[in-house]
């Protein structure tokens, strides 16, 4: 399998501060590869090497076989970037942002034209694009941003927490668009603290912590190591337990045995939060 | 090299975009400024005054126009690249597209040198309605075109490596404000002690306003202080080029 990311070593300091440490990874072509952790964990530091924007303190990264430091110019054509917070110009329409950013990658005006009329189409947004973007609602202006990014054709799609903020229906709308990115043949990288977004996209989980990618596969195989059923009760009206089973028979048998004190029995599928919760002690949405 | 130019138009497009649909309350508040200080020194406090042969007016002038290609050169070119870099944070599109810092540098300026020129231009037809006495050469427009250079240059060098918007509200109060004044626009040079002088020299405006005066009231031309002029743009656009290598790091 061709692999489009590929990072070794990768270490980037801030001065003391180790905001990623020895990451090895690998993207696989085609595939939506989700980079999941709390916030300050590494993710937006990791994007910002792979698009070129920082040089890591050691180690090395590859985009499409070219190296970031080595061969920046060559990777800023093969990758498209959807920030987490608002890159557009806000003053301008969203056709103007559209038209920028195939300027920038050099695409002759008819191609230009065709394109955004396509990508338009593509997201819903022919309606809205003579706007300002200041004045577009929260999943318009996420829209606009992909968009604007898709104008070259990029290879690998870097997508920093793209629902942030956004509400649940917007949200699903946003998924819909990058299952269809990603069926029509993009490489989708995407970081994310939102366990669902991680589950309902992505075919496989890196989990960073502290700048270290702690458990990598898919999502099913993350789940499986620490058992797909999970129990949850409630001991001395303190603390929630939380223990994790193969399968629904050995949880219901563990359930039968509690002592009589244990309360509040929840037995419900496993997670990906849970998985996290177990290899670092902490919650994903902390701080 | 024709990669370079037209990456050079489509970083000066998008800001064009922004310039057209502003144009009015851009065009308004650059030369507001420069209108009050017409009307309060050349009108107010400098009437019935001859200053070195010319009507106050007459000398005046040619200052004005200097410090308004200041200004709206430093202000165009810097300003909007400032917030977009540190509020907005969409400067880093720039940095993540297949366009060269040359290229990214030239655009953000000459964003600067368009206002500047655009300004100044209209208040050059407002100085030679009511002073005809204004001679309009090719040397005159040459300096113009220059110092707005100089000065869009230094635009995008502080908007470049300003940490917040103190950091650019200091520059201003400290640097661009004092220049305004004591760079040789509202008086003559010659009336000031010789060390006061040699501070003022170090100033890009006190050499962009005694070339625009001498052209304008064809005075002997001080082709030094032109050079020095030219020596002011380099060092800044260097430092832009400094600023943009380390904005990626």
């Amino acid at each position: 399998m061709e692999e489009v990311i590929v990072t070794e070593k990768l270490t980037k300091r801030y001065g003391d501060v180790r905001a990623v440490e020895d990451l090895n990874l690998k993207v696989h072509s085609g595939e939506i590869f989700g980079f999941l952790g709390p916030n300050g964990a590494g993710k937006t530091t990791t994007i910002r090497v792979l698009t070129t924007l920082t040089k890591p303190t050691s180690g090395c990264a590859c985009v499409s076989s070219f190296d970031v430091v080595k061969e920046p110019d060559k990777v800023k054509k093969v990758i498209g970037v959807v920030q987490q917070h608002l890159s557009l110009d806000r003053d301008l329409t969203v056709r103007e942002n559209m038209e920028f950013r195939a300027r920038l990658h050099h695409l002759e005006s008819s191609e230009r034209r065709r394109r955004i009329d396509e990508l338009l189409d593509y997201v819903g947004l022919t309606e809205q694009a003579n706007r300002i973007v200041e004045d577009l609602s929260g999943g318009m202006k996420k829209r606009a941003m992909i968009v604007s990014s898709l104008m070259h054709r990029p290879k690998v799609l870097f997508l920093d927490e793209p629902t942030v903020g956004l509400d649940a229906q917007t949200r699903r709308r946003l998924w819909e668009l990058i299952r269809r990115l990603h069926l029509d043949g993009t490489t989708i990288f995407l970081t994310t603290h939102y366990i669902e977004e991680a589950e309902a996209l992505c075919q496989r989980v890196g989990i960073i912590h502290l700048g270290r990618l702690i458990d990598l596969g898919k999502p099913l195989e993350l789940r499986q190591r620490l058992g797909l059923v999970a129990v949850e009760t409630l001991v001395n009206n303190k603390e929630t337990c939380y223990q994790y089973f193969a399968d629904r028979a050995a949880a219901t048998s563990y359930v039968q045995n509690l002592p009589p004190d244990a309360k509040t029995i929840i037995i419900r599928d496993s997670n990906l939060e849970d998985v996290f919760v177990e290899l670092t002690g902490r919650k994903v949405g902390d701080d | 090299m024709i990669t370079v130019f037209r990456d050079i138009y489509s970083v000066l497009w998008v800001d064009l975009r922004f310039l057209r649909r502003h144009w009015l309350r851009t065009l308004a508040t650059s030369i507001v400024n420069p209108i009050l200080y017409l009307v309060a020194f050349g009108y107010g406090l400098g009437s019935g005054i001859s200053f070195e042969g010319y009507s106050y007016l007459e000398f005046v002038m040619p200052g004005i126009i200097a410090l308004t290609a200041m200004s709206s050169s430093y202000g165009g070119a810097g300003l909007k690249l400032h917030v977009d870099r540190l509020f907005y944070k969409c400067f880093d599109e720039y940095l993540m597209s297949p366009i060269s810092l040359f290229s990214l540098a030239i655009g953000k300026t000459l964003i600067g040198v368009v206002r500047g020129l655009i300004a100044s231009i209209t208040l050059l037809i407002v100085g030679v309605i009511i002073s005809p006495t204004l001679i309009i050469s090719p040397l005159f427009v040459l300096v113009l075109v220059i110092s707005c250079f100089v000065f869009s240059f230094l635009g995008v060098l502080i908007g470049l490596v300003a940490k917040s918007h103190q950091d650019m509200g200091t520059f201003s109060t400290l640097v661009i404000l004092p220049m305004t004044f004591l760079s040789g626009t509202f008086f003559s040079l010659s009336q000031l002690p010789e060390a006061v002088k040699v501070v003022l020299y170090f100033l890009p405006l006190t050499h962009s306003s005694q070339c625009l005066r001498a052209a304008a009231l064809s005075q002997p031309f001080p082709w030094l202080s032109l050079l020095a002029l030219l020596g002011f743009g380099l060092v800044f656009f260097a430092g832009c080029m400094i600023a943009l290598k380390r904005a990626s790091v």
